[in-house]
């Protein structure tokens, strides 16, 4: 396993062909290795709250790496992803409440109707533009809430009530609590997407999302077929975030219409924007942000949390304007010019 | 029939709510280009400061010109602290940024004049115009307060030097700073002004929504479809913009059954996008072209 290569971030100097197995590469996937060892150890040491809080930064992890791949990589804004959210969530939460299906086989299902929805929703999106787009998103995102409150789909949604799930054993008697075997499972499904993320972006799939993000009408004379990518695109980002959710009602054994509201965009919109636009494994910082910081901050002060959250966000803006990308990109540079002077 | 015309009323009685925020957000976006999410917390925390004065026992419109030009002051100042330093940052920073200051500003307001829900004195009255009441003086006199905030924008954009300066600033920063316009600062007197439109954009609403930090959180999604259907470069369309938003939520409030009342912002929403379709640059925007 190895961590991308942010060909994408590195402007000039490093051409696509970086090398098999150049150093910085060696580097890199000794970071990624040693953040996985990291993070499988953890969950041994912590008390179960934490375990269950770091479930979570995986699971917003998965939905901000949905984000990123259409806003980072595509150049598609979206306010609206905390519909897909919902959409994954109440389809894991449907299935497993009124068809008994296992939990890990709603993920898959809840990544097939989310691509569905997100590709539906990508096609009309074609026309609209910046804010624009950011409007049509920002209405999925406040329509949601409400249509799953509606009364004549309340006998599947559970109306206001929402529906409550069972949180599920370790299976072959592992020695685990159901914290820990949460924390695991999430885990792997969110390095697995990691790596499937890396790969999308580094092929000729990405190359072209790129493409069409820095000039459409290049790509276009280049015979990129725009609008099947960005509606494509919109598809697979919604396929992220839609298994975040269904991932997400799990873990967290529950799911109302009001969980998925347009702040938890917001939300995720700050996770992106800490971990970095266009740098996969940002969005596991972003997650750990979103999580963390607003509890942090209601810790130091009751009264007056949503203002020391506000300073911590533009604080951490002033000080690393691309977010945690910018801060691995600065430190890459440093080690560059280190070994070029020895 | 007599039902549709009173419903259409009583919607752009409403609408006029969402024509004035809509203004401030156009104004922001005339001068800096940037959504202001934060446009609703700057025009709450103004109206928190215009009660404040008028708790001390200062005349309205003597609080209500004071607090325009204080909110100008705070307009100018949170541009020159909190966006200068990251001024070639992504957008993407910004609008985190702006969601930061929305925070910062609504729990601040909560801490200081506390959560509860306060009422807000009214220059032009309560009582019902017209036969079935559907508009209140107050109404009235918010509609022609809007319009001469519109008519004074238009005027400043159209003839004023410094209202030429400041379009030139937006569109082309680079030739306008060689002509000698000074970009950073039009950038803070736009920053200014958009305050100062949602200070009396706030004291406006409030008799009608109460006062309270959290006012504005709806009145701003209101607000931001107006201003995007008008066109968002556009005062004038903003105005449209926030009264068919209005006229458009009522009807479907009234007249489409079962999921009408429960769903009447969507619908509002989804006719915005289905217009965006059609018209990708807002009814009165104009396309924008692109240099490849």
């Amino acid at each position: 396993m190895s961590l991308p290569s942010d060909e994408t971030l590195e402007a000039v100097p490093q051409p696509a062909v970086a090398g098999r197995m150049s150093p910085s590469l060696l580097v890199r996937s000794g970071f990624g290795l040693s953040a996985l060892a990291v993070a499988l150890i953890l969950p041994l040491l912590t008390p179960s709250f934490l375990t269950f809080q770091l479930t979570l930064v995986l699971v917003y992890a998965i939905a901000i790496m949905g984000l990123n791949l259409l806003t980072g990589f595509n150049g598609q804004f979206s306010l609206g992803h905390s519909a897909f959210y919902a959409i994954g969530a109440y389809t894991a939460a449907i299935l497993m409440d009124k068809a008994s299906l296992p939990y890990a086989l709603t993920l898959p299902a809840a990544g097939v109707t989310c691509f569905i929805f997100g590709f539906l929703f990508g096609l009309p999106a074609l026309r609209l533009e910046g804010v624009y787009l950011a409007l049509a998103t920002f209405a999925l995102a406040v329509a949601t809430p409400q249509i799953l409150k509606l009364s004549p789909l309340e006998y599947w949604t559970g109306g206001v009530q929402g529906i409550v799930i069972d949180k599920p054993d370790a299976p072959f008697g592992l020695p685990l609590n159901q914290d820990q075997w949460l924390y695991y499972f999430t885990l792997l499904v969110a390095v697995a997407m990691t790596i499937v993320a890396t790969n999308l972006v580094a092929s000729r799939t990405g190359r072209s999302m790129m493409a069409i993000r820095d000039n459409p009408t290049a790509a276009r004379s280049m015979g990129i077929n725009i609008a099947l990518y960005k509606s494509l695109t919109f598809g697979v980002s919604a396929l992220y975030t839609g298994v975040a959710g269904a991932l997400g009602a799990i873990v967290v054994q529950f799911v109302a219409p009001d969980s998925f509201t347009f702040f938890l965009s917001i939300s995720l919109l700050v996770g992106l924007v800490v971990g970095g636009v266009g740098w996969i494994p940002g969005a596991f910082f972003g997650g750990a942000f979103v999580l963390f910081v607003p509890n942090f901050a209601e810790s130091l002060s009751k009264g007056l949390s949503g203002a020391v959250y506000g300073v911590m966000i533009i604080l951490l803006i002033y000080v690393m304007p691309s977010g945690a990308a910018g801060l691995a990109r600065m430190a890459g540079r440093l080690r560059h010019a280190r070994g070029d002077r020895s | 029939m007599e039902l549709l015309l009173q419903q259409i009323l009583a919607g752009l009685a409403t609408g006029t709510i969402y024509a004035c925020i809509a203004l401030a957000i156009v104004m922001t976006y005339l001068a800096i280009g940037h959504l202001n999410f934060a446009q609703g917390e700057m025009a709450m925390f103004s109206t928190f400061v215009a009660w404040q004065l008028i708790q001390w026992g200062v005349p309205y419109w003597i609080t209500f010109l004071a607090t325009i030009s204080l909110s100008f002051l705070g307009g100018v100042l949170i541009e020159r602290v909190v966006l200068r330093p990251i001024h070639n940052a992504p957008v993407l920073s910004h609008v985190a940024v702006f969601i930061g200051l929305l925070a910062i500003l609504n729990s601040l307001a909560g801490f200081i004049w506390n959560f509860s829900v306060k009422p807000f004195p009214t220059p032009f009255g309560t009582a019902a115009l017209g036969e079935g009441g559907f508009v209140s003086a107050h109404q009235v006199g918010m509609i022609a307060v809007t319009l001469v905030v519109l008519a004074f924008l238009y005027a400043f954009f159209r003839f004023t030097r410094i209202g030429l300066a400041m379009r030139a600033a937006a569109a082309d920063p680079v030739s306008a700073r060689l002509v000698g316009i000074r970009v950073d600062w039009m950038m803070a007197l736009g920053w200014g002004m958009a305050s100062s439109i949602g200070a009396i954009a706030g004291m406006m609403i409030a008799p009608i929504v109460f006062l309270e930090p959290n006012m504005m959180l709806g009145v701003l999604l209101y607000g931001f479809a107006g201003a995007v259907l008008g066109g968002l470069a556009s005062p004038l369309g903003a105005v449209c913009g926030g009264l068919i938003v209005g006229v458009i939520e009522n009807l479907a409030g009234t007249f489409i059954p079962v999921i009408g009342g429960e769903l009447k912002f969507t619908i509002a929403l989804v006719v915005i996008v289905a217009v965006l379709l059609m018209k990708p640059q807002g009814l009165f925007g104009r396309p924008v072209l692109h240099r490849v």
